[in-house]
């Protein structure tokens, strides 16, 4: 029914897609996967007509078709459901369809299909919960009858009773001879809705896979690519357990969605944090970083207990964050070298000039040691991804720090700069330093950490060392799984 | 369904109600404040007649233009620096050319000025879209190009806007308490209320509330901030006749107060300056209040210039309960 081949779409000098091919049949429910930064989201964004494409070729139901703006892609029957609601907030839910002259009647009857009979047109979207807003968006996206709806990590926001309910629309739709194409992370998920998955890796179409006769294990393999090989290679030797002094000890700590985590980090280890998005973590850096006071609980840094009021007292009790974004801890429009002194200039010189010659020398020191590829007069935001997240750690390097806390530190970038990235987090653990690292990569743990903890639902719900710790045995975990019995665990490793 | 629905309807409708005084307790707030100040103003000057009140009206009549010009643009998520120099402009032209004619003349030519001053605002919001670059950068660049072609138009401040036109804004038709000047200003819900009601009207408070959902929803961006604009430019060319009108005068340097009198108006107003929230309503009664704080300091014999400290506090102060409010309501 859709076809699309050779897709290419470059902003500037970044290649977002190179060659990207996607299938998809009438009445069929598909898949596409592919690790952060694959592609997933710009081949989206171009079928249904956000982007135009820079090359390739996309045909609907046999006739050629290119679609100039979202609006035109919905004549066609083509819809897209994001990840986050796009309801206006500021409009009611009644104005919000009104909007988009999405049929109303028909509104109500796959609201009440989706749970939510009885529903007030005339409050506020920004009055709503989450997922709430996440059905109401899809409900407005059936409510034109699509043939062709595209659901963009939907569940991700969806707690699981809502996740069943709209699968079972997604199958109610393919039953009618209509398709989905269905984004998410989770391969259980895929595994249990989906006839065909399509694989993208570095833009590309790697491949397509049936999920459901076992075709897990040849998505995950088709997603990382090379890594795979890497973290077998890397598994072989893994890091030894740490024995230094206790860096951070967190006690019965709560703050949102987390609720009562208690863990120790040594000096010299790598303690990787396993879990599905929100169960959490945000908060658990966050308060480590001093970016938020916990509700309750301790967090002992030495042997004094610590409270941060700012990110300021983080950074004097040795705590620092890498961020996923980078570009939040960073300041685009200066210089690399401005970047990297910075927390060196607010720790030091607190008054009085810049050293500059100092400051030259710390920073030449840290770019070299890091490879980072520039020359360091240039602008921040001019670097690629790794290179910003390079600078992100070399400003540390710097300043000084007892505790690294990354928080998934290679979101977005490529793997040669994920194994330096890692190469490097490994190298500062042996010098002594702790490092807490949480990756949404699950396969990525192995790489880096001697030990893993795996939060679910706000709480800790297992703790393993690293070689056991495979990516079977950490989506069990991470989805609130009991491990499955030791001898399988070997299996598995 | 429909069942429920009934069986719901009296927890429903103190939800509405509730729902409603959120929605517009701060236009409630600000009638209010007005009201408030309308009666200071009577108890120190027990003699306030329907003359003020006519004074009032007219003067407050141009402020109230402005006011929803700069509300339309912000509503659509931009800003307007224009507003006051677009007024200068049709208050210049249309001095220009009613000089020495007669009514039927002066009503061809406000028409002919309120289209091209249409056109000017949708110009800026033209230019925006195609070159990028921030409103208030592009609206202060043409707030300097409008206000010098005004002073191309007519070099210093001259009389001699047809008596006939300004009585139009001037006398009272109806009854002394219902001056031409406050009628003048059913022009706004005439235009108001029909686009509010559009998809247009819906497409601007979308972009002001978030672009890219907006633009998510199929909603023509750039079309729509024009719109936006051009309807800012139509009110601005209404404010530069009723300056006209009111004053009977062609002044090509007017427009400066009214700029950023329009945007103290629509804060105080509740039109949120991160667009997408507010309405006219608030808008045109905080531009009353504006204009009546300089005659409350006349009667109080008070420099009236302490006027525009008053209006810098109570700009202050009414946003801060504003903030207050909203804190209380999360808590």
């Amino acid at each position: 029914m859709l076809e699309a081949s050779g897709l290419a779409k470059n902003f500037g000098p970044v290649v977002a897609l190179r060659s990207a091919d996607l299938r998809v049949r009438g009445g069929e429910i598909h898949a596409l996967m592919g690790a952060n930064g694959a592609g997933k989201s710009t081949l989206v964004k171009i079928l249904t007509g956000a982007l135009t494409a820079d090359g390739g070729a996309i045909s609907l139901g046999g006739r050629p078709r290119s679609f100039r703006s979202t609006s035109e892609a919905r004549k066609a029957g083509l819809i897209c459901v994001y990840q986050d609601p796009s309801l206006l907030p500021d409009l009611t839910v009644l104005q919000n369809l009104k909007l988009m002259a999405t049929p109303i009647s028909r509104f109500r009857h796959y609201l009440a299909e989706l749970g939510l009979d009885g529903f007030d047109l005339q409050t506020m979207p920004r009055e709503l919960p989450r997922p709430t807003l996440s059905l109401l968006d899809l409900a407005r996206a059936l409510a034109i009858e699509p043939q062709l709806l595209l659901l963009d990590e939907i569940t991700a926001s969806l707690p699981a009773d809502l996740t069943v309910r709209v699968f079972n629309v997604a199958r109610q739709l393919r039953a009618e001879g209509r398709s989905v194409i269905f984004i998410s992370h989770r391969l259980a998920e895929v595994a249990a809705l989906c006839d065909r998955a399509t694989v993208l890796r570095d833009g590309r179409t790697v491949g397509v896979v049936e999920p459901a006769q076992g075709g897990e294990e040849r998505i995950v393999k088709l997603m990382l690519g090379p890594v795979a090989d890497e973290v077998a290679a890397e598994a072989a030797s893994p890091s030894a357990p740490a024995t230094g002094g206790v860096a951070v000890e967190v006690r019965n700590l709560k703050a949102g969605t987390l609720n009562g985590v208690s863990f120790t980090l040594r000096f010299g280890e790598v303690l990787g944090v396993a879990a599905l998005e929100g169960q959490g973590q945000e908060e658990l850096f966050d308060c480590l970083a001093g970016v938020r006071r916990p509700e309750s609980g301790q967090i002992v840094v030495g042997d004094k207990g610590s409270s941060f009021r700012h990110p300021a007292d983080a950074i004097r009790a040795g705590l620092v964050l890498i961020p996923a974004d980078r570009l939040q801890a960073l300041l685009r429009q200066r210089p690399v070298r401005e970047n990297i002194a910075l927390p060196l200039v607010s720790r030091i010189s607190r008054w009085g000039p810049i050293n500059l010659r100092r400051e030259k020398r710390s920073v030449e020191k840290a770019v070299k040691r890091l490879q980072i590829d520039t020359r360091v007069q240039s602008e921040v935001r001019r670097l690629s991804g790794g290179n910003q997240q390079k600078v992100g750690i070399a400003r540390w390097l710097v300043g000084g720090f007892k505790t690294l806390l990354c928080f998934d530190p290679t979101r977005g970038i490529d793997i040669g700069t994920k194994r330096q990235i890692y190469g490097l987090i490994k190298e500062l653990a042996a010098n002594g330093s702790a490092v807490l690292l949480f990756t949404s990569e699950l396969p990525e743990i192995q790489l880096a950490c001697s030990r893993v903890i795996v939060l679910f639902g706000g709480a800790l719900v297992d703790e393993m060392p690293a070689a056991e710790a495979d990516e079977k045995a950490l989506l069990r975990a991470a989805h609130g799984l009991p491990s499955e019995a030791d001898p399988d665990a070997q299996e598995g490793a | 369904m429909e069942a429920t629905v009934a069986a719901e309807r009296p927890r429903l409708d103190r939800v509405r109600f509730g729902r409603a005084l959120r929605r517009f307790g701060w236009t409630i707030a600000v009638y209010a404040l007005f009201a408030t100040v309308m009666v200071v103003t009577i108890a120190i000057k027990p003699d306030y007649g329907s003359f003020e009140w006519n004074t009032l009206t007219l003067a407050a009549l141009p402020l109230a233009f402005a006011a929803a010009a700069q509300t339309m643009v912000v509503l659509g998520g931009g800003i307007d620096l224009s507003v006051g120099a677009l007024m200068a402009l049709a208050n210049v032209l249309a001095l220009r050319a009613m000089l020495g004619h007669d009514l039927n003349y002066a009503l061809v030519v406000a028409l002919i000025v309120l289209v091209e001053v249409t056109l000017a605002g949708a110009l800026n919001g033209a230019i925006i879209v195609l070159t990028r670059v921030p409103d208030i950068v592009i609206t202060l660049a043409t707030s300097f190009i409008w206000a010098g072609l005004a002073l191309l138009v007519l070099a210093k401040p001259t009389p001699g806007i047809p008596l006939d036109f300004q009585n139009l804004a001037q006398g009272s038709t109806f009854s002394p308490w219902v001056p031409n000047a406050l009628l003048l200003l059913l022009v706004i819900p005439a235009v108001w209320i029909p686009l509010r009601r559009s998809r247009a009207g819906l497409a601007i408070y979308a972009i002001g509330s978030d672009r890219n959902a907006a633009f998510r929803s199929g909603v023509n961006l750039a079309l729509s901030r024009i719109l936006a604009y051009a309807v800012g430019g139509f009110f601005a060319a209404c404010g530069g006749l009723a300056l006209s009108m009111t004053t009977g005068v062609g002044t090509p340097l007017a427009g400066t107060y009214y700029t950023l009198s329009a945007v103290s108006a629509i804060v105080l107003g509740g039109v949120s300056l991160a667009g997408g929230r507010g309405g006219m309503l608030g808008p045109v009664a905080a531009a009353y209040i504006l204009s009546l704080i300089p005659a409350v300091l006349i009667y109080l014999g008070i420099d009236p210039n302490y006027g525009q400290m008053i209006q810098g506090v109570l700009i202050v102060l009414v946003v801060m309960i504003g903030g207050v409010g909203a804190l209380l309501r999360r808590a």
